[in-house]
């Protein structure tokens, strides 16, 4: 085969250094298929070449962690009772800004892979989604794809999608973000681990067959988005939910025969990716014959098979001896399968095509850690900042109706229920799902045959991180690990997906470098080590808009006992509302300036690591008391959002009293952080609250009473309960259903 | 008493099923695999919800075709019971052995939610636990479950008391609100006239169990319990 040119190099989006580097490691320069191999193998998406330098930073240690980040296709934690909790969250952006339903579909369906060929059965799913300007067209043409490609997806495959989060702002127009995270349990010591051990091993590809679908989709996952994007459309992969449901029950039963050395899912690079990685891993070797790979197309080239990124296909390597056993179980299944390679003891991936060599490469120089490029990128302070300083909220006049405010935020589609969303989703398949009649801040699912259940949230308010990177990911984790301790749960650890601009822009780098540094501070303060996640680099649009910083936080808690779950609803009329933590004069990054008084430049809300920190373990000890009614943390909207939403899940009111040294407009809807409202249902337990509180330093303060439907603010009746939650409930819908 | 419940590739609510009639019955459980003909000597037969063969083609279509199926129809012709839930209701109505359709719900969105169900035809051994003055909070989740039969099936079947459940609202009234994917006449469930097949497009093992916080499908489970008696 003819050898590649440096032009080609440049096309396939290597640099030339590094068309440099290739021919050096093979001592020779590389052909076609070899070159594409590289350029997926190293590209952004499959290498982490300009973010490994600091995500090795993060804390990837703690007892309770059973692989360390990045060692296996997803994270693994000790959660007791014998079992391991296995998760992951992936971004699936690029693809769902050109093709929506398959974009998102096929996000949903290559996390479920990661964390099922590890051995674990997904009992879970979250996603986090980011969109532009809900009343254009585009962006509800992107939405109902997006949704719609999750929900179908996910509930043919049959697993609960029982949380996530929604948000809409301008800087996503062009680039949305599609972020899917799969929660699995399986029992300690029972997973399949992604390597290629005992050369002489047969090596096979099961699941769907392979096309031209989604080649160089690594690729293009790794630029920005131009005009000519549309053009990338054969880079979108196509999904099919049923494949992905007979390769997950396959993939149980194949490990229960004992037959399987190690298993890895093809997603980015396919082929390509799985074999190297396997191979590296174990220090071993492969001969892959891409004859035997079974297609869904004639004539495809050998760096077509290499690069395809189909969907639905796994690579197994079986225990020699022990293959009649793995046919059994694809046959059942009647599942395309066939023996594509053997291991070998060579250290080189070589792939033949009706036996002509056609690719020859030393396996450890494709993987990260191995051989793929590894680069420190420059960063500079950026310009925006000096706009957020001179912002001065002695300017912003405080509105003569505050109620009118009040319902204004109800509907506010970044506030407002996401129920048209959520519908969707098949939430209570596998009967695990506790919050659906119970909700609560973490969405809340039973690990059958034990006491306990697991909490699990996504979370990430990018604004906050876009006006201060550092202490908007504190945030980040902060609200994740808040919302699991609100529900009763203890915060075990994260996953994280790290949405950014460009990183060659030095300061989008700059948000990159301090969201990292803000991460490893939280969490190392909560003691939630990185699992492992993903790098989504150039969200930008070519004409050089960044997405704000989004680095997204999938957070596993456990609730150790029933009796801990605590939900958000109030309980009964006469219950005192309590609010847990300081009060400030704060209305920085709120969904109130940003939307109400379209003020985008403004400081992160008020937040000190060392006040969360004990605000946490107060209401932790306070729920363990059993005296705790409800409880609720403040996020987007303020005191006014959380009460509201108290209220509406137990069908009930509230009348509160405002503190007087706080400006009104701050004190409702201000979303300065570490906050928490709760109620409880009399004065033996308010005193115990309040002296759990005192113990911990956290400022306590009964702000009023629940009472039956009214809405009452300082004396002023804001009417019934069920006003506010017909626009809560219906702002979404009515925009998409143009009622 | 024997219960099987048939697993086809795609369905996803077998487990669920087989727990929630274990746990509540005191009957034994065996699964039936698509490609047997096999009944194993079963009482009492259960199509699961999901999403047989991928649902392509038109949803149960593909599942009615199956061998087990052959097997399956056999049996309710010689009077054996048999009930399907959600997709398992599907393919039912596509083997004729339970009249009418079911079309894509009218708001052409699958819906996964808490629904409010009234028992019709309490009669019924099946329905016997159900009170039908009460109102039952029991989930759906379809893109396909608007029940559709033509005018004369469907006066034939009300007055013959086919009808199982009614979609109403939490006060049990059966209003065209409390009708989540425009059913005719608000119906969730029905039987045939030989009233020894069953389907209902909810799903009571979903709301069977003290951790979810929700168990009034149990009455369903109470009423198989109450039909083989030991």
């Amino acid at each position: 085969m003819q050898t590649a040119t440096l032009e080609q190099a440049k096309e396939l989006g290597l640099l030339p250094e590094e068309f440099e580097k290739i021919k050096e490691i093979l001592g020779r320069t590389p052909n076609f298929n070899e070159l594409s191999v590289y350029s997926v193998m190293w590209s952004e998406h499959c290498s982490y070449k300009n973010s490994i330098t600091l995500l090795k930073t993060l804390p990837r240690d703690g007892s309770k962690l059973l692989t360390k980040a990045g060692e296996e296709n997803a994270g693994l934690v000790d959660i007791g009772d014998g079992l391991a909790c296995c998760f992951k969250i992936e971004s699936h952006n690029h693809p769902s800004a050109i093709e929506p339903y398959q974009g998102a579909a096929t996000g949903v369906g290559g996390i479920n892979r990661d964390v099922f060929s590890m051995g674990a059965r997904p009992i879970a799913q979250l996603n986090s989604l980011r969109f532009g300007n809900i009343h254009t067209e585009r962006t509800q043409w992107l939405l109902k794809g997006v949704v719609k490609g999750i929900g179908d997806y996910g509930n043919a495959f049959g697993i609960p999608t029982v949380g996530g989060e929604v948000y809409f702002d301008d800087c996503y127009e062009t680039n949305i973000l599609v972020n899917a995270m799969s929660v699995g349990l399986v029992k300690v010591g029972k997973t399949i681990s992604a390597s290629a051990d005992g050369p002489g091993n047969p090596v096979y590809i099961f699941g769907s067959a392979t096309g031209k679908d989604g080649i160089h989709g690594a690729a293009f996952a790794s630029k920005d988005i131009g005009e000519d994007a549309a053009n990338d459309l054969p880079s979108v992969q196509v999904g099919d939910p049923f494949w992905e449901k007979l390769i997950l029950e396959a993939t149980m039963e194949l490990i229960e025969t004992g037959a399987v050395v190690g298993l890895q899912d093809m997603g980015a690079a396919g082929i390509t990716c799985s074999t190297s990685e396997m191979s590296a891993k174990s220090g071993t070797g492969m001969d892959v014959w891409l004859d035997k790979v079974p297609l869904r197309q004639n004539d495809m080239k050998p760096w077509e098979i290499l690069l395809s990124e189909s969907q639905e296909r796994m690579l197994v390597v079986v225990k020699k001896g022990q293959e009649a056993a793995a046919e059994t179980v694809f046959k059942k299944w009647e599942i395309t399968y066939a023996q594509i390679g053997i291991v070998t003891d060579t250290g080189r991936v070589r792939y033949y095509m009706n036996d002509i060599l056609e690719g020859d490469i030393p396996a450890e120089s494709l993987v990260l850690g191995g051989g793929a490029p590894v680069y420190q990128r420059e960063w500079e302070t950026p310009a925006y900042f000096q706009l957020i300083e001179q912002f001065n909220a002695n300017q912003i006049e405080i509105p003569e109706n505050l109620r009118e405010v009040a319902l204004f935020l109800s509907a506010e589609p970044n506030i407002a229920s996401k129920r048209w969303i959520y519908r969707q989703y098949d939430s209570m398949v596998g009967t695990v799902m506790q919050s659906t009649n119970r909700p609560s801040d973490a969405a809340v699912v039973k690990i059958k045959g034990t006491e306990k259940s697991l909490a699990l949230t996504v979370d990430c308010n990018s604004r906050y991180i876009y006006a201060d990177p550092d202490k908007g990911t504190q945030i980040a984790v902060s609200e994740a690990a808040r919302n699991i301790v609100c529900t009763g749960g203890e915060p075990t650890a994260i996953t994280n997906c790290l949405n950014f601009g460009n990183p060659y822009n030095k300061e989008v780098y700059y948000q990159f470098k301090h969201a990292i540094d803000g991460m490893g501070k939280a969490c190392r303060k909560f003691d939630t080590p990185v699992t492992g996640g993903n790098v989504s680099f150039y969200n930008q649009s070519s004409d050089g808009t960044a997405v704000y910083p989004t680095p997204t936080i999938g957070m596993v808690g456990v609730i150790e006992r029933p009796e801990y779950i605590t939900t958000l609803d109030f309980k009964a009329p006469g219950h005192h509302i309590v609010l847990l933590g300081h009060q400030h004069n704060d209305m920085g990054s709120s969904q109130y300036l940003a939307k109400y008084h379209q003020v985008n430049y403004a400081p992160c809300p008020f937040f000190s690591l060392e006040h969360e920190f004990a605000l946490q373990q107060a209401v932790k000890q306070m729920i363990r008391s059993t005296s705790v009614q409800s409880c609720h943390d403040l996020s987007e909207g303020g005191l006014f959002i959380s009460l509201f939403e108290s209220a509406k899940a137990g069908n009930l009111g509230f009348k509160i009293h405002s503190n007087p040294v706080v400006r009104k407009d701050a004190w409702l809807f201000g979303e300065a952080q570490s906050r928490v409202i709760l109620t409880v249902a009399g004065e033996a337990e308010l005193a115990l609250i309040e002296s759990i509180a005192e113990m911990h330093g956290v400022p306590f303060s009964v702000i009023g009473r629940t009472i039956p439907e009214r809405l009452v603010v300082d004396e002023e009746d804001w009417g019934d309960v069920r006003n506010f939650a017909a626009v809560y409930d219906d702002s979404i819908e009515r925009l998409l259903e143009k009622r | 008493m024997r219960f099987g419940v048939v697993i086809f590739p795609g369905s996803n609510c077998d487990k669920d099923l087989i727990e929630a009639l274990e746990h509540h019955t005191g009957g034994s459980v065996v699964t039936l695999w698509h490609q047997d003909k096999d009944l194993k000597s079963c009482d009492f037969i259960f199509l699961p919800g999901g999403f047989s063969y991928g649902d392509y083609l038109r949803s149960g279509a593909i599942a009615a075709k199956s061998a087990i199926m052959e097997s399956v129809i056999a049996f309710a012709h010689k009077g054996g019971y048999v009930m399907g839930i959600c997709n398992g209701f599907q393919i039912l109505c596509e083997t004729g052995l339970l009249p009418g359709a079911l079309l894509r719900n009218t708001n052409m969105r699958f819906t996964c939610s808490n629904v409010h169900l009234k028992a019709v035809n309490t009669t019924l051994p099946l329905l016997k636990a159900f009170d039908s003055s009460h109102s039952y909070s029991i989930p759906i989740a379809h893109g396909e479950g608007r029940f559709y039969a033509d005018e004369a099936t469907l006066k034939h079947m009300e007055e013959n008391g086919q009808v199982l459940f009614r979609y109403c609202n939490a006060a049990g009234e059966e209003t065209h609100d409390a009708n989540p994917n425009g059913s005719l006449n608000n119906i969730a469930g029905v039987c045939n006239a030989g009233k020894n097949v069953f389907g209902m497009m909810p799903h009571p093992e979903r709301a069977a169990f003290e951790h979810l916080f929700n168990t009034d499908g149990v009455p369903l489970f109470e009423g198989l319990r109450g039909m083989f008696p030991r």
